[in-house]
């Protein structure tokens, strides 16, 4: 088991590389200059020359790989193009609020996920599994930053119940468990469950349904079991699969959505990167995209670990 | 028993709810979404474009001169700021003497004199400079391209340098905010080098603004406090939060929830909501131009006079600015009649379709030969308005003139890139026009950088090489007239000769929409890109 788990951080090792790799190579292949993170457009030629020889952007790509790469492994992300500031410093409080977003979003997606992909797998074929399936299929379906947005044109315009936008009613910094700033979790952190949900729930149902048709399920029933304690062993045989799908779509959460972010201009990961993005800055972007990357191998392997800890005939080695 | 207690509980959860985002609403402080996705810089020279000198740049510091935005109904000027007077030298016309304005003091107490404005001009013209800084070069030196250095004369007077004869160097000097040098020298003790220093001073920003900086959260929002020491008129509001809200649905969104009082580019569909809900919609032309800036080089069908004409009179823009719902002002110059640098253009530009088919006839096209014309163009971008609708409504409006437009839509960043390459660049691929707007405050941004030859690419923006030596002497000429009245004349001259060659096509103004609660009192809207925060306030 040790040397399992040191062969997977070892394997993280090369994914980092080619991420920081591949996301380099992806900004300078697409249109548009880093420098105009700098320099507004309409600056002259000279004063752009200038600020590319400042910034270290007129050496060769290599070499602007090299350094970047040097400075990572001494664990400095650099400094943002735009604003200056280091990049870990906005990449942090970034992530910080959008694990708590996720953290909310998941809980609830994969709470009502397995609720209701439990009962269709229990009761298939009943109208319950139809209703349960349909909203799965719904959750899956439909755009979440259009649901972000009638969610908000409901809630907050007509309404006037909960907030639009923002991380709390001073930003995320003095953020606080009460409700003036969890209010602000609310919208998001619903739009966001909403395909976890659905995913949850039809991967439960498939789990649930195929275990319930497995010989010992017959076997504990004709022992006389109850149906609740039937249930439990159910639970048991399909956690692992449940929760390798749980431990990716929290994967996916952790990397922050652009568009939901956007949508409520809520101050994580996937706001930064839409910045990022937009104003080519280089170093933001290949910052926040390996320690992403990293985070989801990280996740990964814990989840691995999770499922060979609830199911010893998984064997890690 | 159990679905009823649910009931109950959610019923008596309501008022609550409902009463919540009331609870930010307080006196005397108004809170503005911008479009910006950060705060912008604080450190005294703002990135975002002008929204970051409208916010972070205007509010928090001053400039030896500065525009005068307390009017509505005339173009916005520049005004004595830090500097109360100024004058050219006539026996060198490289110098300029500032005299500063006495007894302003920084934020932090510092007072501000001739030290002050060298070490401000240093920041960014020196690089040997222990407080140059690369990042503030790119915002700043492009604004004043022929600013070179400052002298201390006295306390209260400095002299400038610029590398040629320059009458347009007080308008470039709106663009160079003075940060106070005791404090980034406080800020300096504390840091390992300058570069951290100027992140320390950004973080507590001090200049000598009509607001303080006093709370800083990076990508979330600024606020600021009345500085009650300013030594102009004082601000009405007590405070101003920035919040930057990039999606203008969420913008939108955020204004009818009553969690800001003010929002910055409104889309034009939410607009009869707000007006429904009661917001005040405000807008005026800015100066600003959303044009096709030809190709003027051989091969180009743009680089007859006849076609660029007949394009500027075959353009319907009344049926635009009905698109827009409103939101733009027909652009016929490059600024608009009664300007200060209008002129007297001979030709005039308007809708006659039946003019600019005698034209395309006179050039040899028409229904049967339609002209064809490709545009570069790109889906979006900060100050384009809506560029793919406008361009639509373009293409097909002009197809009944003779006009076969086609376009290269590009992404905004890739847009802007190819903007400093030129029509002669293979990143052009073959386009006869590039539409990307522009501000045209100053005479250096509006006019001479497209028109004089020497600005071709890769220098600045004369992205179609127009090159034509008349041109050139009338900004030389412009450049040397150092009399207020003497050089507006001289740029109302460039300018008239500008639209006589139809020099662009000239389509629209932004008049700068925003909305904002009832509740914000005596806020001007000018003719500018900035507005003057000191004005308005919260019931």
């Amino acid at each position: 088991m040790f040397l399992y788990l040191i062969r997977r951080i070892l394997y993280a090792v090369p994914i980092a590389l080619a991420v920081g790799f591949f996301c380099f190579m992806l900004v300078q292949i697409a249109p548009g200059d880093p420098i105009n993170a700098i320099v507004p457009p309409d600056a002259p030629g000279d004063v752009v020359e200038q600020v590319r020889r400042d910034y270290g952007l007129d050496k060769p790509l290599p070499v602007q790989f090299g350094l970047w790469l040097f400075k990572v492994v001494q664990g400095d992300l650099g400094r943002s193009l735009a604003t200056g500031r280091p990049v870990w410093s906005d990449l942090s409080t970034a992530i910080g609020n959008t694990l708590m977003l996720a953290t909310c979003a998941a809980l609830l997606g994969f709470i009502i996920g397995c609720l209701l992909g439990g009962v269709a797998g229990t009761f298939r074929g009943s109208i319950l599994d139809r209703v349960a399936t349909t909203i799965a299929v719904a959750g899956v379906s439909v755009p979440h930053y259009w649901l972000g947005m009638v969610l908000v044109v409901i809630f907050s315009v007509q309404l006037n119940w909960l907030p639009a936008m923002g991380a709390g009613p001073g930003g995320s910094s003095d953020w606080a468990w009460n409700w003036e700033h969890m209010q602000h979790l609310v919208l998001p952190a619903v739009t966001l469950a909403v395909i976890p949900m659905g995913i949850v729930t039809r991967t439960v149902r498939g789990i649930v349904a195929e275990i319930m048709n497995q010989e010992f399920v017959t076997a504990l029933r004709g022992k006389g079991l109850r149906r609740l304690d039937v249930f439990l062993h159910v639970v048991k045989n399909a956690a692992p699969n449940a929760l390798a799908v749980m431990g990716l779509q929290l994967g996916y959460l952790m990397g922050g959505s652009i568009l939901v972010e956007t949508v409520f201009s809520w101050p994580g990961t996937g706001l930064l990167l839409n910045s990022a993005i937009f104003q080519r800055d280089l170093p933001v972007l290949q910052g926040t995209i390996l320690v992403l990357a990293m985070f989801f191998v990280a996740l990964n392997l814990l989840v691995d670990l999770m499922q060979t800890a609830l199911d010893p005939r998984i064997k890690r080695a | 028993m159990f679905r009823r207690f649910v009931l109950a509980a959610c019923l008596a959860a309501l008022p609550a709810l409902a009463l919540a985002p009331e609870a930010h609403a307080q006196g005397g402080t108004i809170r503005i979404g911008m479009t910006a996705a950060d705060i912008p810089l604080t450190h005294g020279q703002p990135d975002q474009g002008f929204e970051g000198n409208r916010f972070t740049g205007i509010p928090l510091y001053d400039s030896l001169t500065m525009w005068d935005l307390s009017a509505a109904d005339r173009p916005s000027t520049v005004i004595p700021g830090l500097a109360t007077e100024w004058r050219s030298d006539p026996a060198d016309r490289t110098r300029w003497i500032f005299t500063l304005r006495r007894g302003v003091t920084f934020h932090d107490g510092s007072p501000f004199n001739a030290d002050a404005v060298i070490w401000n001009v240093r920041k960014v013209l020196d690089r040997e400079a222990p407080h140059y800084d690369a990042r503030q070069v790119g915002l700043t030196a492009s604004r004043m391209p022929t600013l070179r250095r400052a002298e201390k004369i006295d306390d209260h007077t400095v002299a400038l340098y610029t590398s040629e004869p320059d009458s347009l160097l007080p308008i470039n000097l709106t663009n160079l905010f003075m940060a106070s040098p005791a404090a980034w020298e406080r800020h300096r003790a504390n840091t390992p080098n300058a570069e951290a220093a100027w992140n320390a001073f950004a973080a507590a920003p001090s200049g000598t603004g009509p607001f303080r900086l006093t709370r800083l959260v990076p990508r979330e929002r600024a606020e600021m406090a009345r500085n009650d020491g300013y030594w102009g008129e004082k601000a009405r509001a007590e405070r101003i939060v920035l919040l930057p809200i990039p999606e203008a649905n969420a913008r939108t969104a955020a204004l009818l929830s009553g969690q800001v009082d003010w929002i910055e580019a409104p889309s034009p569909d939410a607009v009869p909501q707000l007006r429904a809900r009661n917001m005040v919609i405000a807008q005026n032309p800015q100066p600003h131009v959303w044009p096709w800036q030809p190709c003027f080089t051989q091969g180009s069908p743009l680089a007859d006079v006849r076609i660029r004409r007949a394009l500027n009179l075959a353009i319907d823009r009344d049926g635009l600015r009905e698109l827009l719902g409103g939101f733009m002002a027909p652009a016929v110059g490059t600024v608009a009649p009664g300007h200060p640098w209008w002129g007297n253009p001979g030709f005039n530009i308007r809708t006659d379709r039946n003019e600019a088919r005698r034209l395309l006839a006179e050039a040899g096209y028409g229904p049967n030969r339609p002209v064809t014309i490709k545009v570069q163009i790109s889906a979006s971008g900060s100050g384009q308005m809506q560029p793919l609708s406008m361009n639509e409504y373009l293409q097909q409006d002009l197809r009944q003139v003779g006009f076969n437009i086609e376009f290269d839509v590009i992404e905004w960043n890739a847009l802007f890139t190819n903007w400093r390459r030129g029509c002669q660049d293979a990143s052009a691929r073959g386009a006869h026009a590039i539409n990307v707007s522009f501000a045209a405050m100053d005479p250096f941004f509006a006019m001479v950088r497209f028109w004089e030859s020497k600005m071709a690419p890769p220098v600045s923006n004369n992205w179609g090489h127009f090159n034509d030596p008349r041109f050139d002497q009338m900004i030389a000429a412009a450049r040397n007239a150092f009399e207020p009245a003497e050089r507006d004349a001289a740029l109302a001259r460039l300018h008239a000769a500008g639209v006589d060659e139809a020099l662009f096509i000239w389509i629209a103004h932004d008049v700068g929409p925003r909305a904002m609660s009832p509740r914000v009192r005596g806020f001007v809207q000018p003719q500018s890109w900035f507005v003057d925060l000191r004005l308005p306030s919260i019931q």
